[in-house]
């Protein structure tokens, strides 16, 4: 009898099933107290404690001049190790950013001239991503920087690409710099509200041509009134805004000759190797994915539209694309991670982004390991869930809406 | 992203260590080998050949500490370690002994949970510039473009230099020193910034080694040394005398070559001590007596060792002879 009812006991799929997800609770449990328990020892044997403290310290070092330091005004002695944490994560988001959309544009190109009917145009697709996605990233970043520093005429030189205005050297890109003057906020709102008025006169346009069939030139009729009410205002309001040229000195102490500091605008070679490396590397598995997206919607969908009297470019628009973009949108998604995520390996090449000058310089000078690399990974983690946030929804938007 | 998961490795190293701090020498025993934490590449202090043999000052060390513990200066393996990796693999207990041309400072005594163990060289920071650039003096550098590698004291003594002065600049900081030369090399910067040894040591790898010139302004004491975690006052106390055996081997004139002949015959108290036939300092150290003696054979006196690594980058002994030479250098007497 006794032993029946044990047997009732170990054969009972449910409660066994009860069993076993309590005894990975409890392995898990006793894991993570473990880890917790020994990082505490361990640190209190090293006479280290844990805290944030450290953030309103000021830091004691310099910071090559980027978008970071010019946003967050970082002055050496002044600036605190939260600021240097808020460099960092400007300057990894702008390289993420401007990744991001190069890859993209270039990746969707690629990958439709992959497609191309053209031999030349397709062997040169084929060959572009066979050889850029095979080689590690690490290799691309040090043979752009140095190719690029290598390439490019020393601090004392200049290649002009538009003269007086955009000129580069060895110590990076420089451009003209916008001075902005009180008054330039009516310019900003005039842009605001040219976009408003805008997206009211396309709803109306769609419902129109719905209605009657009329067709009304939205596009045209929104430039004209982005542009043209934004440099009114701007032009009535007296032209408040700048711009402030680079300087070449050619004379004074050897030293001193070259872009003068305070004037213009600079990228450095730094950033520009870093986005170049991003950009040409992910864009090969852009155009792979898009290639993929295209071919994956049926040939009778083109003949379909050329039946009813669509020409190409509109077949290619309103049929195909939309039709890819729900294959394309979520490998996309893991590819424009990997970019923001590989944007660390900067720190290489000297590009001042987050694991460099937080991670990095920073880490050495404080040794708060634990709680650094905890606010590090927070960063990456929050950049990635909201760009996953972000292509779910377009996703969303775009995938098949079944009647 | 691997720099991501290498520091992601090192704060899992503080949580996975065994919390239970057993004694570094009895670890070391059970593994057969000292892991030493050396540099990526520093020709005289740690640089491995084509064969992955390492050599230089701060190789030596270590190798004299194996010595000491095994009797076997062999019995060790070593770790490159990025300047910005080093304190979380030591503090992590993933090398032994940190001897990385590593500076010693007061932030790093008592914030890292880590100890310095002595200094082997006293450096001090300098500067390279390109000789067309006509600048003879640090003070006329303002606005100048400095190239120098992430992680170290160096930044925070170029920017101290640099605001004491009232003098702007711009940094660009690499993080690798082979990086910092190349971009330096190809004219990214104006200045090459990092210890005077370092600057001697890559040198040697620009293009036209000629062309540049050190100026003579040193602008930061960098008194580099080996350095143990904190805690563990047996280990820290074998790093420091292995160290000091080695300076004070090199004031009695014990050199590996005499040193056989020195441990039979020579009954000068200080001597017979240092060799292991008087006194039982070896074991009071939990070693055997002829600790110093296997440290004098198998590697060297001190002067050997510089004489066979840094002598030939061109760097004269300066400061880092020893105090009866006009040096500093002045070990604590074995007795």
């Amino acid at each position: 009898m006794q032993q029946s009812s044990l047997k009732s006991i170990i054969y009972d799929a449910r409660l066994r099933g009860y069993f076993y997800q309590v005894f990975i609770l409890g392995c898990l449990a006793f894991g993570l107290w473990w880890l917790i328990d020994n990082t505490v020892t361990n640190l209190a044997d090293r006479g280290k404690t844990v805290g944030f403290g450290f953030l309103t310290e000021n830091a004691g070092f310099q910071i090559s001049s980027t978008l970071g330091t010019w946003l967050f005004d970082y002055k050496v002695g002044q600036s605190s190790y939260l600021d240097v944490y808020f460099i960092g994560i400007a300057n990894t988001f702008l390289v993420a950013v401007l990744g991001i959309a190069g890859a993209t544009v270039l990746g969707f190109t690629v990958g439709i001239m992959r497609l191309s009917k053209n031999f030349i145009i397709r062997s040169f697709a084929t060959v572009y991503i066979e050889l850029l996605r095979n080689i590690p990233l690490l290799l691309q970043l040090f043979f752009w920087y140095f190719a690029v520093l290598r390439a490019l005429p020393s601090k004392r030189d200049k290649i002009e690409i538009i003269p007086d205005v955009v000129a580069m050297n060895i110590t990076g890109l420089y451009l003209p710099a916008p001075v902005i003057e009180p008054g330039f906020i009516y310019s900003v709102i005039a842009f605001v509200i040219a976009i408003i008025i805008t997206l009211v006169m396309k709803s109306w346009a769609q419902k129109r041509q719905f209605e009657t069939g009329q067709r009304f030139p939205v596009l045209w009729t929104a430039l004209g009134l982005i542009i043209g009410l934004t440099m009114l205002t701007f032009w009535i309001t007296g032209s408040p805004m700048n711009w402030s040229y680079p300087e070449f000195k050619m004379t004074g102490a050897i030293l001193r000759r070259g872009f003068q500091s305070g004037s213009g605008m600079v990228l450095v070679p730094e950033m520009l190797a870093v986005w170049l490396a991003l950009t040409l590397y992910t864009a090969a598995f852009i155009a792979e994915i898009v290639r993929a997206g295209i071919l994956a919607v049926a040939k009778g969908q083109t003949e379909a539209a050329y039946s009813i009297g669509m020409r190409p470019g509109m077949t290619l628009r309103l049929i195909i694309i939309p039709q890819a973009l729900r294959v394309i949108i979520p490998p996309l998604t893991s590819q424009y991670l990997n970019l923001t995520k590989n944007s660390s390996l900067a720190v290489a090449i000297a590009y001042p982004e987050l694991v460099s000058i937080f991670a990095g310089t920073a880490l050495n000078q404080v040794g708060k390991e634990i709680e650094m690399i905890f606010m590090m990974m927070m960063v990456y983690l929050t950049f990635s869930v909201a760009t996953a946030a972000f292509m779910n929804w377009f996703n969303a938007r775009v995938k098949l809406v079944e009647r | 992203m691997k720099k991501l998961t290498a520091a992601m490795v090192a704060v899992a190293g503080v949580a996975f260590a065994t919390s239970a701090s057993a004694a570094t020498l009895d670890d070391v025993k059970a593994k057969g080998h000292i892991q030493c934490g050396v540099s990526q590449g520093l020709p005289g202090f740690s640089n491995a050949d084509d064969a992955g043999k390492w050599t230089g000052l701060d190789v030596d060390l270590c190798r004299a500490v194996a010595a000491a513990v095994f009797g076997d200066a062999n019995a060790v393996k070593f770790t490159p370690l990025s300047a910005k990796q080093r304190f979380t693999a030591i503090a992590s207990g993933e090398v032994d002994i940190l001897s990385r041309n590593t500076t010693w400072t007061m932030t790093r005594d008592t914030q890292l949970g880590l100890n310095f163990a002595g200094v082997n060289y006293y450096d001090g920071q300098g500067m390279m510039v390109p000789t067309s650039l006509g600048v003879t003096s640090a003070t006329e550098l303002d606005g100048a473009n400095i190239c120098t590698n992430t992680g170290t004291t160096t930044e925070l003594n170029i920017t101290d230099f640099f605001r004491a002065n009232g003098m702007s600049f711009n940094l660009v900081a690499f993080e690798k020193a082979d990086e910092v030369v190349a971009a330096y090399d190809a004219g990214r910067c104006d200045v090459y910034t990092t210890d005077r040894s370092g600057l001697a040591a890559q040198r040697g790898k620009l293009t036209a080694p000629d062309a540049h010139m050190v100026l003579s302004e040193i602008i930061s004491k960098e008194p580099l040394g080996p350095v143990v975690r904190q805690g563990d006052d047996q280990w820290f106390n074998i790093v420091r005398w292995s160290l000091n055996a080695m300076i004070n081997a090199e004031e009695m004139g014990i050199t590996s070559e005499n040193v056989n002949a020195t441990k039979y015959n020579d009954v000068t108290p200080g001597v017979a001590r240092l060799v292991g036939k008087e006194g039982n300092f070896g074991e009071e150290l939990g070693l055997s007596n002829d600790w110093a003696y296997n440290i004098i054979s198998q590697v060297g006196n001190y002067a050997e060792s510089y004489e066979a690594n840094v002598t030939p980058l061109g760097l004269a002994r300066g400061v880092n002879a020893l105090w009866s030479d006009g040096g500093i250098l002045y070990a604590a007497p074995i007795r």
